[in-house]
């Protein structure tokens, strides 16, 4: 049976709403927020309940059928790429906050639960879900767990590794089974830091329990204009180097500022080079103090303008200019890549003097924007499709930036995920040997290679029976499609 | 058996001794004990090992490796105390990388100089390599996190010999499975590791401990959860807890003035009693006297701390054993001590007190593992009880391993 045969059984198990075959319909779901990836799948599901899901998965298990899940198809890798060939679980429909549990820190919810929502659920129980991709406001929590994402103040509160404690979890078999909880250390292995950040190659997450943070007593935020990078990376290096740990350090370089102005005109200081915004947060009596030590540090590497934001709405223009960066570029630029590498942040001035050089020898504009605190960068590589090769050009800049992030020690994704987009990349960083190994916990959960097949991993893989198990060779091993692992 | 022992020591320059009753892990005798220099001695001695299929336990400074069930048998005692050397300590990046064998103490020394910090403190401060191994986390885990979030690579050897790594140097990385992860607190089942990345923090400039009185369990929970809740930041929230005496203690980090201010206010929601120190109260960051032997470590959601307090309270009166106990109320981690009764007595009281409290551990939301106990106490006794997900749990394991060469027997569920 292929895929589309499945929408007649789930049509009866589920629901004849939930399940989508028309083209058109389908067409909805052929990208994620790497958009110019695009496959339509064979068939949508949109569940609406772990049933629903572990229903889906053990048809599409029964008769080797793959499947992808999606959130709300932000995710800028290409990790809820649908396959032609399979089955496209939508989960938006899940997103039920089950319950915020203030006293023990923990919320737990339903994977289509849009991230910022958590927050603002919680935030009158003096609390909030600390991890804030730019997307929040779109987002869902279940995308984030699969891709384990960042966010502008991962740097002091970590990724959302660090606040998942607990999932209900669909196996490529179509089991449900719970992996942690609210408390800690549950016996075992810690299967929930394998599963949380393997882009959706090792199951669907139904349920999720999450740490929630308390609310700091104080924020305060600055932006600080400086007439260069270099001078804003010397400022980062002396703020991080004096002890401190801001909840934030953002940077954008002059490209990006014209961008984020042309685009949202968040009235940034006039012929910065470059700006950052440095948030503090914690007991009050800690910040006022720190937050003093940071204007200093700025201002004695070359900052010409320091504004303080005076109250929340001001702090939302300093940061709306950042978060609405990679859309603002449109503004300058037809068409654009967002890249997600990550370096040592002692790296910083070389890698983006290196970068501005490839730029120049490329003839390619490069924007940057970053989390300076961690190193993370996001250059945006601009070119025009419509002019020929320029895509082509685009992109060997986009790879070498990666590789000088490679070089430096650093990764080739940082937030993103790896997804169907730098694959490729994968093995410039890992060796075949890493590679078998993670593979091995791949053929531990999904044998048969059913879930989100052609993420992550570069080379298709097939799981060995374990030794001892053995009945002959994969056909595709055989036709000399796959190697077997 | 010359000719393993060739093979042996052909892969470690020759680092290969007969194991003596020191060498015993969990009171299972071994035959050898080998030290290998690097990840690629490692990787010759598995490979050895794996063709004449030793069983392998790895082993640091060897202060946890009772812990867990006892191995079925031990061929090959892995010593990584040689890999103890500092790869890199890039200190602008608060990054460390290094060898699996380098100890806790001499690390914090290195970084010393830096004025920086690893945020991983058990009480039992072996090596770096065994911490991961095991997972085991002190005071400083409920600012810093626990040693898989600090974890931020990893290479290591497979029971088969292949060498391997996941992760990188810096912080913020999602290329890959995140193996360290997987590799934290299996307690060397999964493959033997030969070298960690850490993420690192400051010193802070100033430290206050606030001490206060608390001995009911009701009284006990108001207190942490009020703690917990308040916007004070603390860097570690305390509970010492014997029959005679309890008290709470909590760690104020950060600037001078912060700190004085922070400190000042602790001490008000700590109510009559609690007082101001430059230096820990002495209990700080140990583990709870055990006279018997037997050392429980016991988890709970943080709002349910009181009703695990009754339940041990209920638990010691119902087989007449004596708890001693320190946790980290905010995190929702704690190990007991237990006490009074010793010989036969003393195996069936502490069956009879794992029991109780397991039956009662979905009212305080945690689990029950008896970590440490004298093999007559260990005999017959479930040291992880139960597990949720094992099926996976097993799958990966026959994956990684599946002659069951490593630690066999050592881990849940007989993995």
């Amino acid at each position: 049976m292929d895929a589309l045969g499945l929408a007649g059984p789930l049509r009866a198990a589920l629901g004849t709403h939930k399940i989508l075959t028309d083209h058109q319909e389908l067409r909805t779901y052929e990208c994620d927020g790497l958009a110019h990836y695009k496959v339509t799948p064979a068939l949508v599901v949109l569940a609406e309940s772990t049933e629903d899901v572990a229903a889906t998965v053990r048809a599409c298990a029964e008769h080797g059928i793959p499947f992808v899940a999606r959130g709300s198809g932000t995710g800028l890798s290409g990790g809820a790429l649908p396959r032609a060939d399979g089955v496209l679980i939508v989960m938006s429909r899940m997103r039920r906050i089950l319950e915020i549990d203030a006293a023990n820190q923990r919320a737990v919810v339903e994977p289509g639960v849009i991230n910022l929502q958590l927050t603002r659920e919680a935030q009158p129980t003096g609390y909030y879900y600390a991890p804030d991709p730019s997307s929040q406001q779109v987002c869902s929590i279940g995308g984030n767990v699969a891709e384990n994402s960042g966010g502008a103040h991962c740097l002091k509160y970590g990724f959302t590794a660090n606040h998942v404690t607990g999932v209900e979890f669909v196996t490529p078999a179509g089991e449900v089974v719970h992996i942690g909880g609210k408390a800690p250390d549950a016996p075992g292995y810690d299967l929930l830091g394998a599963v949380v950040g393997s882009e959706g190659t090792l199951g669907i997450a139904t349920q999720a329990t999450v740490r929630l943070t308390r609310s700091p007593e104080e924020v305060k935020t600055l932006l600080a204009a400086f007439p260069d990078t270099d001078q804003a990376g010397a400022a980062v290096s002396a703020i991080i180097g004096a002890g401190v740990i801001p909840a934030a350090i953002e940077m954008m370089d002059a490209l990006a500022i014209e961008a984020a102005e042309a685009a949202v005109q968040c009235g940034y200081p006039a012929g910065a080079g470059a700006v950052l915004i440095v948030e503090l947060d914690g007991p009050a009596a800690e910040v006022a103090h720190q937050f003093d030590e940071v204007e200093g540090y700025c201002r004695a590497n070359g900052a010409f303008e320091i504004r303080i934001a005076a109250d929340d709405a001001e702090r939302a223009l300093f940061w709306k200019g950042r978060k609405s960066a990679f859309a603002a570029v449109g503004r300058i630029s037809p068409d654009y890549i967002v890249q997600d590498g990550v370096i040592p942040r002692t790296s910083l001035p070389e890698v983006l003097r290196r970068i501005s050089e490839i730029s120049r020898d490329a003839g390619v504009r490069v924007a940057n924007v970053f989390h300076a605190g961690d190193g993370n960068l996001h250059p945006l590589v601009l070119f025009d499709d419509a002019n020929e090769g320029e895509a082509e050009r685009a992109e060997e800049v986009s790879g070498a930036i990666l590789d000088l992030c490679i070089q430096h020690g650093g990764s080739i994704t940082g937030e993103h995920g790896v997804g169907s987009d730098k694959a490729k990349y994968m093995p410039r960083m890992f060796s075949d040997e890493d590679l078998d190994t993670m593979q091995l916990v791949r053929c531990a959960f999904d044998p048969a290679s059913i879930s989100n097949p052609g993420k992550v991993f570069p080379t298709p893989r097939l799981c060995g029976e374990v030794p001892g198990r053995h009945k002959g060779p994969h056909p595709l091993v055989a036709a000399g499609k796959a190697e077997l692992f | 058996m010359a000719a393993i022992l060739d093979a042996l020591k052909a892969a470690t320059d020759g680092h290969v001794a007969d194991a003596t009753a020191e060498d015993h892990v969990a009171g299972v005798p071994a035959q050898w004990v080998a030290s290998p220099g690097s990840t690629a001695e490692t990787s010759a001695l598995l490979t050895a090992a794996a063709a004449h299929g030793l069983t392998v336990v790895a082993r640091g400074a060897g202060t946890k490796l009772a812990w867990g069930a006892a191995p079925e048998s031990v061929d090959l005692v892995v010593d990584t105390t040689r890999m103890s050397h500092v790869v890199e300590h890039a200190a602008g990046d608060l990054v460390v990388v290094a060898g699996a064998g380098r100890s806790l103490d001499d690390l914090e020394r290195d970084l010393a100089s830096a004025d920086q910090r690893l945020g991983i403190d058990p009480p039992r401060r072996g090596t770096l390599g065994g911490a991961v191994a095991t997972g085991a986390t002190g005071p400083g885990r409920l600012f810093h996190g626990a040693v898989r979030d600090l974890l931020i690579g990893v290479r290591f050897v497979r029971a088969d010999g292949v060498a391997a790594h996941a992760g990188g140097k810096v912080v913020k990385n999602v290329a890959g499975y995140d193996l360290g992860k997987l590799l934290t607190g299996s307690f060397g089942t999964l493959g033997v590791i030969t070298e960690v990345a850490f993420r690192l923090h400051p010193n802070p400039a100033a430290q206050r401990w606030v001490t206060g009185p608390a001995s009911e369990p009701s009284r006990i929970q108001q207190l942490a959860s009020a703690l917990a809740h308040s916007q004070l930041a603390l860097s570690a929230v305390e509970l010492d807890r014997s029959a005679d005496d309890s008290s709470v203690a909590v760690l104020v980090e950060g600037t001078g003035p912060g700190v004085e201010h922070r400190a000042a206010e602790a001490t008000r929601l700590m109510g009559e009693g609690s007082h101001e120190t430059d230096t820990p109260p002495d209990w700080w960051g140990t583990e709870p006297a055990s006279p018997s032997g037997v050392l429980v470590k016991v988890t709970h959601e943080i709002a349910r701390l009181g009703t695990l307090l009754e339940a041990l309270d209920a638990a010691a009166a119902t087989t007449g054993l004596r708890v001693a106990l320190r946790g980290s109320p905010a995190v929702g981690t704690a190990l007991v001590g237990l006490a009074g009764l010793d010989g036969d007595d003393l195996a069936a009281a502490v069956h009879g007190f794992v029991a109780h409290l397991r039956a009662g551990a979905a009212a305080f939301g945690g689990s029950v593992v008896v970590l440490e106990a004298p093999p007559e106490v260990r005999d017959g006794l479930d040291v992880w009880g139960p597990v949720e997900a094992l099926d996976l749990m097993r799958a990966v394991k026959d994956r990684f391993d599946p002659e069951r060469r490593l630690a066999p027997g050592r881990f849940v569920g007989g993995i």
